[in-house]
């Protein structure tokens, strides 16, 4: 990877109370790239983001950010940073423009035509100047994701930026933050609970867990490392006799045989099958749920 | 810098919480000068004359039959017999100490509201000054920016300052105002008596000397707006300390009514001079009515207020820089 790297987080925990919430973790983002943030919810995706936009003091470790140390030279670093934590919220008896203007008046060199521009970005330009007390959730997302924008930022932090939103705004929203990293150049740092989510618009993805990152790769990667193949075929003790011949089955019952996929031998398998007089009725590649990329990462550990 | 205190008072403004209090203010002033209106028209009916030499010689009688009761406890008798000699002396050197009009009325009326009802209007800004962004969410917003958390409160801090001359500036223009539709609106120049400073069961009078009524007022707005900052600083200290606006109104709240029933009752409780909230009746040292704890003087209560204050503005910014941000 020759592309720059934006953000770059060492070693960082977070002791709350004596009890260690985040157990050291490292990862890189470089320019242009969506990065994925997966775990399921309180296994400290969110208290982790508020460290790397300086609202929580990590008890050890360094957020750089474009070089700047987060700690040491906070408005340089933070500068370099959008984002939202949790839901954008507003302040409600201001008009959308207003809140805006407001977050601008704390940024130095922003004015109304970088405002209507990120308005424009969004898609608000027609309600910039209502009350954000009327706006639908949709609606208040994206004035989140405006002035996340403001500041003309590097590296973008959005913490589960499709909660609430309908299937319609998810996939706008996943168009968009795509559009980000790839045409404006932006580094994205999404945290999802979804694996779906985090599939379908992430160039590389982070899991956590407890508080440790289990993995961090290609999407592709970790996925084909895991997946499946479900068949359904009758006789099942038949089928699943010649298939423990072949490779490895994982869970087995009445009605169907898990095994691992691997493309280039399933058809091979499949003739067996067939030749073999076992009736095939259905081969389905699954890719694994977020809870199997657990349990396999983890060794068998549930998810808290 | 100018660019942050001028977001924070487009916040309060845009709350419409000026607007409420500028309300309220209206609508007791009302009350009061109704109440008062009433008050002279009874005198005036009970002793069938509006000469205030009158009016005093009975008060002044009132107090003497008052003292001959037996069951009286000795704090109330010693009080009474400060006002009796402070009346006398009113007499003496025939000074009427009620003229009525509108500036009398707004005298009295920062006297009655400097403990309790003032303290009160400025709580309504500062309470959620700060709370209000930790419980709506967007205090995160606030903390993102490239700027250095200190100024982020300063400038919350200084628009309290700003408010508070608001609030106190609204109470003087509305009372004078709404007042003075009943009362007249003449009377500034009023001669009053001041420095009259209670010695145990004496009243030294030998630093008393006349002043003017705007002068007085002056003077009693000044103490009213210094009364009004230290209470401001401490429900801004709540307010950074704790979420929930509701908490630090019923905290602020609690502490001023406490004080005003303290003050009646602490008269042999000596360390409770210390509390803030016995000392924020600063305008009676200017009356000269006996403070509530032997010794306490105007120097005294000030500096206790001050260090109230000095301390809650230390420990806002401490916690507010050092703390994390869920």
């Amino acid at each position: 990877m020759t592309k720059q790297v934006t953000l770059a987080v060492k070693e960082l925990r977070k002791t709350i109370r004596g009890k260690e919430i985040i157990k050291g973790i490292s990862f890189e983002l470089h320019e242009g790239e969506v990065f994925g943030f997966l775990g399921p919810n309180g296994a400290g995706k969110t208290t982790t983001i508020r460290m790397l936009v300086g609202l929580i003091r990590p008890t050890s470790g360094t957020v750089a950010i474009c070089g700047y140390d987060l700690h040491r030279q906070f408005t340089d670093a933070i500068r370099q940073i959008g984002c939202i934590v949790e839901n954008p919220e507003m302040y409600p008896y201001l008009t959308g423009w207003e809140n805006l203007e407001h977050f601008a008046r704390m940024m130095p060199g922003i004015g109304a035509d970088r405002i209507m521009e990120v308005a424009k970005l969004v898609g608000l330009e027609q309600r910039i100047h209502d009350r954000v007390g009327t706006y639908s959730l949709g609606m208040r997302q994206r004035l989140g994701i405006a002035q996340a924008l403001l500041g003309k930022p590097k590296v973008l932090i959005l913490d589960e930026p499709t909660n609430g939103l309908d299937p319609a705004g998810i996939r706008e929203m996943r168009a968009f933050i795509r559009f980000l990293a790839e045409t404006e150049g932006l580094s994205v740092l999404v945290s999802s609970h979804l694996l779906s989510e985090i599939q379908l618009m992430c160039d590389r993805v982070a899991i956590m867990a407890k508080g440790r990152l289990l993995a961090v790769d290609t999407v592709e990667r970790l996925l084909n490392q895991q997946a499946r193949v479900v068949w359904k075929a009758a006789p099942t003790d038949r089928a699943r006799a010649l298939l423990a011949a072949e490779t490895e089955v994982l869970r087995a019952d009445e009605e169907t045989i898990v095994t691992p996929y691997e493309p280039s031998r399933l058809a091979a398998w499949n003739a067996k099958l067939v030749q073999a007089g076992v009736s095939v009725s259905e081969i389905e590649p699954r890719l694994p749920t977020l809870e199997d990329l657990f349990i396999e990462l983890t060794g068998g550990e549930t998810i808290e | 810098m100018s660019k942050l205190v001028y977001n924070e008072m487009l916040k309060i403004v845009r709350k419409k919480r000026l607007w409420v209090i500028a309300a309220i203010i209206a609508v007791l002033v009302a009350l009061f000068t109704y109440a008062q209106y009433r008050e002279t028209e009874e005198l005036r009916k009970r002793l069938g004359t509006t000469d205030w030499r009158t009016q005093l010689q009975q008060q002044i009688v009132d107090l003497q039959n008052r003292l001959q009761s037996p069951s009286m406890s000795e704090e109330w008798r010693k009080y009474l017999q400060i006002r009796l000699k402070q009346q006398q002396y009113y007499l003496e050197h025939n000074i009427n100490p009620s003229a009525p009009g509108a500036p009398t009325f707004m005298r009295t009326f920062i006297e009655n509201a400097i403990d309790l009802f003032l303290p009160l209007l400025v709580m309504v800004v500062a309470a959620d000054l700060v709370s209000s962004e930790a419980s709506a969410g967007t205090i995160k917003l606030l903390l993102v920016r490239p700027v250095k958390r200190w100024k982020i409160l300063l400038s919350k801090y200084i628009a309290l300052l700003l408010s508070v001359s608001l609030i106190m500036l609204m109470a003087a223009v509305l009372s004078y105002a709404i007042s003075g539709l009943v009362f007249g609106y003449g009377g500034f120049r009023l001669p009053l008596l001041t420095g009259f400073v209670p010695q145990g069961e004496d009243l030294n009078t030998a630093n008393v000397h006349m002043i003017p009524q705007w002068k007085y007022i002056l003077i009693e707005l000044g103490l009213a707006a210094f009364v009004s900052v230290v209470v401001g600083t401490l429900t801004f200290m709540f307010s950074v300390l704790l979420r929930s606006t509701a908490a630090v109104m019923g905290i602020m709240l609690a502490a001023l009514i406490s004080g005003a029933i303290l003050s009646n009752m602490v008269s042999s409780w000596h360390s409770a001079k210390y509390l803030f909230m016995v000392n924020l009746r600063l305008t009676d040292y200017i009356k000269g009515a006996a403070p509530p704890i032997e010794g306490m003087t105007l120097g005294f209560s000030m500096a206790v207020l001050a260090v109230w204050g000095l301390a809650g503005l230390l420990v806002a910014f401490f916690v507010f820089m050092r703390r994390d941000v869920y």
